[in-house]
C-alpha cells in the first residue's frame, strides 16, 4: 500500500518564482527565506518520496469565476506552468501520476467529496513554486505530482473543518492504494497576509506562530476556526490557511516536528515552512 | 437576500479595510475580472496596451470598472467588483507590484508600506 510518510509547507509567493530565477539565494533580503529550505532537500534525499500530493489555490490561470469548483483534483499525465500574465518565468512542465489521483478521486468521492476531476489543468505559482523549492527543476528526473485545489479565491470558500476532513478522506484513498509508492504531502501558501483593501499590508505574527505549534498535534483546534475569524487573524489572502488544514488532515499517523522556519515578509507576506514526519 | 444570506453577509463585512470577495461582488465585477483574465496571454496584454478603451469596450466593462481602471486605483477597483486576484493581472501591465497596490491602498509611500511589513517582523 502505498505511505505518506510526511508533510511539508511552503508559502507560494509570486516573487520568490523570480527570485528563484534569479538566484538570489545569498541576498540579504531573500535569504532568510531561502535558509529555511536546505533541512527539507537533506530529508527529500534520504527519504526519497516518490510522490508529492500538492493543496494550492489557483490564482486565475486555469480557472476564472465563470466555473470555481470547491475542490478540483488533477488528473493529468503532465501539467503545464503557463504564463500567468504578470512577469514570472513559466518553467514548464510537471509530471502527473493519474493512477494514483483516479484512486484519490473514487476514495474521496465515495467518501462524501463530490470533487470536479481535471485531466487537463495549467498550473501557477501557487503549485509550481513549492515544488519547484522542494525539489528544484524538474527536466531531468522530476517528482510525480498531483494538484489539488481548493477555492480560495470567491466566497463561499470551503471552511477550516471541511478542508481537514478533505485532507483525511485523501489520506485514506491513499493508504488504500495498491502500491510501494511512498507520498509527500505540501501545503502551500500563507502564511499571514492581505493583498486587498485599507489593511492591506496586515500580517499577523502570534497567530502565525500559534498555527505553526498546534498543527502538529492539535489540528482539529485550528480547523474549529471559523472562516471568518480565520480572515481576521490571518488576512484576506491568509485565508490560504486552510491549504495547510488539508495537507495535515492527510497525515494520520504519529505526527512529529523535523524543521521550521518562519519569516516576515516576503513580498506582503509571513512566509512558513515546515517539514512534518509521518510514522505509522 | 434571505435573512440567514443577510447575516452571513453581515459577518464577513464586520473585518474593516477587509474586502469580501462573494457571490454579491462577484456578480458585479463579472465584467472586469473576465477582462483581466484575458491578460494571462500576451497578445491581450499588448491588445489593451494598445487601445485600452476599446479593449475595456470589448469585454463590456461598465461606466464604473472602466473609471476605476483609468484612474488606476486599487481600491476603486475593488469597490467595482474587481478580485485582488485578477486584478494583479490588471496592476502587472501598469507596471506595479502589491507593494505599489499596498502603499497606495494604505495611503502612504511605497518605503512607509515596505518598513510597516518588515517591521511586523520584529
Amino acid at each position: 500500500m502505498a505511505r505518506i510518510i510526511g508533510g511539508l509547507t511552503s508559502s507560494h509567493i509570486p516573487a520568490v518564482g523570480n527570485a528563484y530565477a534569479k538566484k538570489l539565494f545569498d541576498d540579504p533580503y531573500w535569504k532568510p527565506f531561502f535558509e529555511g529550505y536546505p533541512p527539507v532537500h537533506k530529508w527529500i534525499a534520504e527519504q526519497k518520496p516518490d510522490v508529492a500530493v500538492v493543496f494550492y489555490n489557483d490564482h486565475g490561470l486555469n480557472f476564472f469565476l465563470d466555473k470555481m469548483p470547491t475542490f478540483a483534483i488533477g488528473a493529468a499525465f503532465e501539467y503545464e506552468n503557463e504564463d500567468e500574465g504578470w512577469g514570472i518565468p513559466a518553467i514548464g512542465k510537471f509530471k502527473g501520476y493519474p493512477e494514483l489521483s483516479w484512486a484519490i478521486i473514487d476514495g474521496v468521492v465515495a467518501d462524501g467529496f463530490d470533487v470536479c476531476s481535471c485531466q487537463e489543468m495549467a498550473v501557477d505559482h501557487g503549485f509550481a513554486v513549492p515544488v519547484q523549492l522542494f525539489w528544484g527543476d524538474q527536466t531531468k528526473k522530476p517528482i510525480k505530482t498531483i494538484p489539488i485545489c481548493v477555492n480560495t479565491v470567491q466566497h463561499p470558500t470551503p471552511t477550516p473543518m471541511r478542508c481537514y476532513q478533505f485532507g483525511q478522506a485523501i489520506g485514506r484513498a491513499i493508504a488504500a492504494f495498491p502500491g510501494d509508492e511512498k507520498v509527500a504531502i505540501l501545503g502551500t501558501g500563507g502564511m499571514s497576509h492581505q493583498l486587498d483593501g485599507k489593511r492591506a499590508g496586515f500580517i499577523n505574527k502570534e497567530f502565525d506562530l500559534m498555527c505553526l505549534e498546534k498543527i502538529v498535534d492539535e489540528p482539529e483546534e485550528l480547523a474549529a476556526i471559523s472562516t471568518h475569524d480565520l480572515i481576521r487573524e490571518a488576512g484576506a489572502q491568509g485565508l490560504e490557511f486552510i491549504l495547510w488544514l488539508a495537507m495535515r488532515g492527510c497525515l494520520q499517523g504519529k505526527v512529529k516536528r523535523l524543521h521550521q522556519n518562519y519569516h516576515i515578509p516576503i513580498s506582503n507576506t509571513a512566509a512558513g515552512t515546515l517539514l512534518l514526519e509521518n510514522r505509522a | 437576500m434571505s435573512a440567514h444570506a443577510q447575516a452571513h453577509a453581515h459577518a464577513l463585512d464586520e473585518i474593516p479595510g477587509t474586502p469580501i470577495f462573494d457571490g454579491a461582488m462577484a456578480m458585479k465585477g463579472y465584467a472586469l475580472n473576465k477582462m483581466c483574465y484575458s491578460f494571462n496571454k500576451a497578445e491581450n496584454r499588448e491588445a489593451f496596451r494598445r487601445d485600452e478603451e476599446a479593449y475595456m469596450t470589448r469585454y463590456g466593462l461598465n461606466e464604473r470598472h472602466k473609471a476605476a481602471v483609468r484612474a488606476r486605483n486599487a481600491l476603486a477597483l475593488i469597490e467595482a467588483g474587481g478580485n485582488i486576484y485578477y486584478l494583479a493581472k490588471l496592476a502587472g501591465i501598469f507596471g506595479l507590484s502589491v507593494q505599489d497596490l499596498g502603499a497606495q491602498q494604505t495611503g502612504m509611500s511605497v518605503e512607509a508600506f515596505k518598513d510597516m511589513l518588515k517591521k511586523q517582523g520584529e
